[in-house]
């Protein structure tokens, strides 16, 4: 090859095409393609036996009492979910979704977050309300549709929202709340830029492995990066999509590679390491605000321990012996439990009591919600609209005459306020 | 941008101006007053002329100028200035961070708007087309509509889906569909559906002042003509409250129910009913879908005695069932024939000229109908 030649080639080495502007040319065909070999790595603080795997890193930076606050809250959400399924098996609620085995990704990644940061859940994150401050009373409130649900009976049961707390109302539809969270990432990044003296705030927004492969997804991925919002996709991938196992659901290194794919900073995390998961969250936090702000995704890996829902028997496409396989290899609250062991926080007489509190309040809460009337009648109607419609108002009246003539076909004790809550709010002003 | 293009062919096709387009069989219609559509300038009774597309325009202009929590987003709406120019210039006024291009992802950025309205924005997210919503459905129905009323009233989503719907020209199917009917049957949205600049105006101010989710559906003919807008019109501070209908033209023979585009059609068949029959229909103008004007139309036909809907939209669970059904509920003894709807025929929207003609309601075939129904 000439002098002359070699240079040609050496000046238009790299190509500068709009769509991929530093892309080298080359001459060699080939195909790319990831492989198992070189699968994005998971990141893990812990080992399964709950030890530090590198010694000559500091120790998690964290206070006692949030670790033990971590771990009660894990330990809470899953003594909830044994009674709850059971709940629903006796025909108590119509209902119900287990966390176990992904209570660590909930909680983790909630602990790294300050209070105000808008959260978007999925229904398998039961452990970012008990670590916003949910008691039991709040949890039987929505499963059971009492008077005291702040979403006044409307939803099924786990479809908990709460405007205190700063978590959006959960949307059966799957994954249409990952728009909604690069949406509310944009708002809360021009609301933080008209109030600079307010903390700044990101947006949290779990699904699962499944619900990736929905549309919205990818939507919410490619413009949560182009528009460069604040928000954490924090994926939870547990190995099944209802009866879908991963290897029919993608192909591919998982979730992970898909936000490299759309420009997104991502890393894997142990999912069962519930401080592998908070330290993660801490830093992709802190890389969501930095310069103009960007998406950050998370996919932490775990084991859906329990069916789908109470609607699902798993083991018609699993052996059980698997599901058992898993809970004893690990585990992310027996981890937890070794590491506080070791480090003189914890032992077996704490953990005894701490079961037997969780469970008491438990079901203190759910004998008294069982009791408990549901919201007045009227809330069937209102906030379909900002304000009640005419035509809603003359629906309310013809109801109530209804009622009124055949009280004995009708029976409204079980609501507050009986055959009286058939009376819709007055007009409203603006 | 380039490959945005390249993959919309048809709505490339739509981009350019109505005038443009080769196929004038559907321009001929509609304002009377569209002798004078290219003038602008004020008259000395303070009317001034202005088309749809400009006074929808300054609808978001003013309500960006008003309230620094409305912003729009959709394709191509800043750099290029709207598909069809209806956003033309708000960039240059109101920077990027407020009139946004969406990469082409109707669910993605319909999902994105609609979260961000959750958050406290009042966003107004521009479809190309209502046609292409159809992939964005699910964010406007399951999460728009009904997230207030899931969440305990706690999460209002002040959201606008303003976008051309129903019939256009020359576009086939998948681009000239009437989604009057779906939305107008979903509890939790508003529907609205503007036929003048003053319609154009007022319903899209309200839309984006109000609290709830509202679909203005606006029609890609009825853009570039214009209409005399009122003094009153022309103030910022103009809205049409929801819910109530127009009576375009009085009349006592027949009433005449009708909605966007075929309000025009409906007027100039009016005329021919007059000139050919000495007939007077009355023409009401629904302007808004959901809540509809149920009194409005019980008047008239408390008056008139004969019921006509006239609509753009496949025949069958359409706005004009819809109508007649509530005439029948509350106005059928001041009836003295049986009501009849004139509509799109049920098929889907052909491509070629001549079919598509015979696809939708004409000024003619409303006129025989009425003729027929009147029995003149």
């Amino acid at each position: 090859m000439s002098d002359h030649v070699t240079r040609v080639v050496l000046t238009v080495r790299s190509v500068h095409f709009p769509g991929a502007v530093n892309s080298k040319f080359t001459s060699s065909l080939s195909f790319s393609r990831a492989s198992e070999d070189d699968a994005m790595p998971t990141y893990r603080i812990l080992d399964q036996e709950g030890r530090i795997i590198d010694q000559s890193q500091a120790p998690p930076d964290i206070s006692t009492d949030l670790l033990l606050k971590m771990y009660k809250d894990m330990v809470t959400v899953s003594i909830m979910d044994i009674i709850m399924f059971d709940a629903q098996r006796q025909g108590r609620i119509s209902f119900y979704m287990v966390s176990a085995g992904e209570e660590g990704i909930a909680v983790g990644s909630a602990s790294s977050l300050t209070n105000r940061d808008p959260m978007f859940a999925q229904y398998r994150e039961t452990g970012i309300f008990q670590y916003r401050g949910f008691t039991p009373a709040d949890f039987m409130a929505q499963l059971f549709a009492t008077k005291d649900d702040p979403i006044k009976g409307r939803s099924m049961p786990v479809h908990y929202g709460s405007h205190k707390h700063n978590i959006h109302a959960i949307s059966s539809t799957l994954a249409t709340q990952i728009p909604h969270a690069a949406g509310a990432a944009y708002a809360v990044k021009l609301q933080d830029m008209q109030n600079p003296t307010d903390e700044r705030r990101v947006v949290a927004c779990y699904f699962g492995e499944g619900a990736a492969s929905e549309g919205d997804f990818h939507a919410a991925l490619n413009i949560a990066a182009t528009r460069s919002c604040p928000v954490l996709f924090i994926c939870r991938n547990n190995g099944f999509a209802i009866s879908t196992p991963t290897l029919e659901q993608y192909r591919g290194d998982g979730i992970a590679s898909r936000g490299v794919g759309y420009g997104i900073d991502t890393i894997r995390v142990d999912g069962n390491d519930i401080l592998a998961v908070r330290e993660v969250t801490r830093r992709a936090r802190e890389l969501a605000l930095k310069d103009g702000c960007r998406p950050v995704l998370i996919e932490a890996m775990s084991y859906r321990v329990s069916h789908h829902s109470t609607s699902d028997d798993s083991f018609a496409y699993r052996a059980k012996v698997e599901v058992e396989d898993w809970k004893r290899r690990d585990n992310p609250i027996t981890r937890l439990r070794k590491y506080m062991e070791s480090q003189g926080l914890w032992d077996e007489s704490k953990e005894k009591e701490l079961r037997s509190e969780a469970r008491k309040q438990i079901l203190e809460a759910y004998r008294k919600a069982e009791k408990e009337k549901h919201p007045a009648v009227a809330n069937m109607m209102t906030d379909v609209y900002e304000s009640v419609t005419e035509e809603q108002r003359e629906q309310m009246e013809k109801l109530k005459k209804l009622v009124e003539r055949y009280p004995d076909e009708y029976d409204l004790s079980g609501y507050e306020g009986g055959s009286s809550g058939l009376k819709l709010p007055g007009v409203r002003v603006g | 941008m380039v490959g945005q293009r390249l993959l919309r062919p048809a709505a490339q096709l739509l981009r350019s101006s109505p005038s443009a387009l080769p196929r004038c069989s559907f321009q001929k219609v509609s304002a009377p007053a569209a002798a004078s559509r290219w003038r602008t300038y004020a008259t000395p009774s303070g009317t001034k002329e202005m088309t749809v597309r400009d006074a929808l325009n300054e609808a978001m202009a003013e309500e960006m100028e008003k309230n620094d929590k409305v912003f729009v987003l959709g394709e191509e709406v800043a750099q290029y200035n709207g598909a069809y120019k209806v956003t033309k210039g708000l960039l240059d006024r109101f920077g990027e961070k407020r009139v946004i291009d969406s990469p082409i992802t109707e669910s993605g950025f319909a999902g994105l708007t609609v979260g961000a309205a959750l958050a406290g924005l009042h966003p107004v997210c521009e479809f190309m087309t209502f046609n292409f919503a159809m992939q964005a459905i699910d964010q406007i129905i399951n999460s728009a509509a009904k997230t207030h009323y899931m969440s305990g009233g706690i999460q209002p989503c002040n959201i606008t889906f303003r976008g051309p719907n129903g019939f256009a020209s020359g576009v086939g199917a998948q681009h000239s569909q009437d989604y009057s009917a779906w939305y107008g049957s979903i509890p939790g949205l508003k529907v609205v559906a503007p036929y003048s600049a003053e319609d154009a105006k007022g319903l899209l101010k309200a839309a984006i002042r109000d609290p709830n989710p509202v679909c203005v559906l606006e029609n890609e003919l009825l853009y570039g003509l214009s209409f005399p807008m009122s003094v009153e019109a022309q103030s910022d501070d103009f809205v049409i409250p929801f819910g109530k209908a127009k009576i375009e033209r009085p009349g006592k023979d027949i009433t005449i129910v009708t909605l966007s585009r075929c309000v025009g059609q409906s007027l100039v068949a009016a005329e021919i009913l007059k000139s050919k029959y000495g007939v007077e229909a009355e023409v009401i103008n629904l302007r808004s879908i959901k809540p509809l004007d149920v009194e409005a139309i019980v008047k008239s036909v408390k008056k008139t005695g004969h019921m006509m809907a006239v609509e753009s939209g496949f025949p069958s669970f359409g706005v004009g069932a819809e109508i007649i059904a509530l005439t029948a509920e509350y106005a059928f003894d001041y009836l003295d024939a049986p009501p009849i709807r004139v509509t799109g025929a049920e098929v889907p929207t052909p491509y070629a000229q001549k079919l598509e003609e015979m696809a939708f309601p004409s000024e003619q075939l409303i006129a025989d109908y009425a003729a027929k129904l009147l029995k003149v």
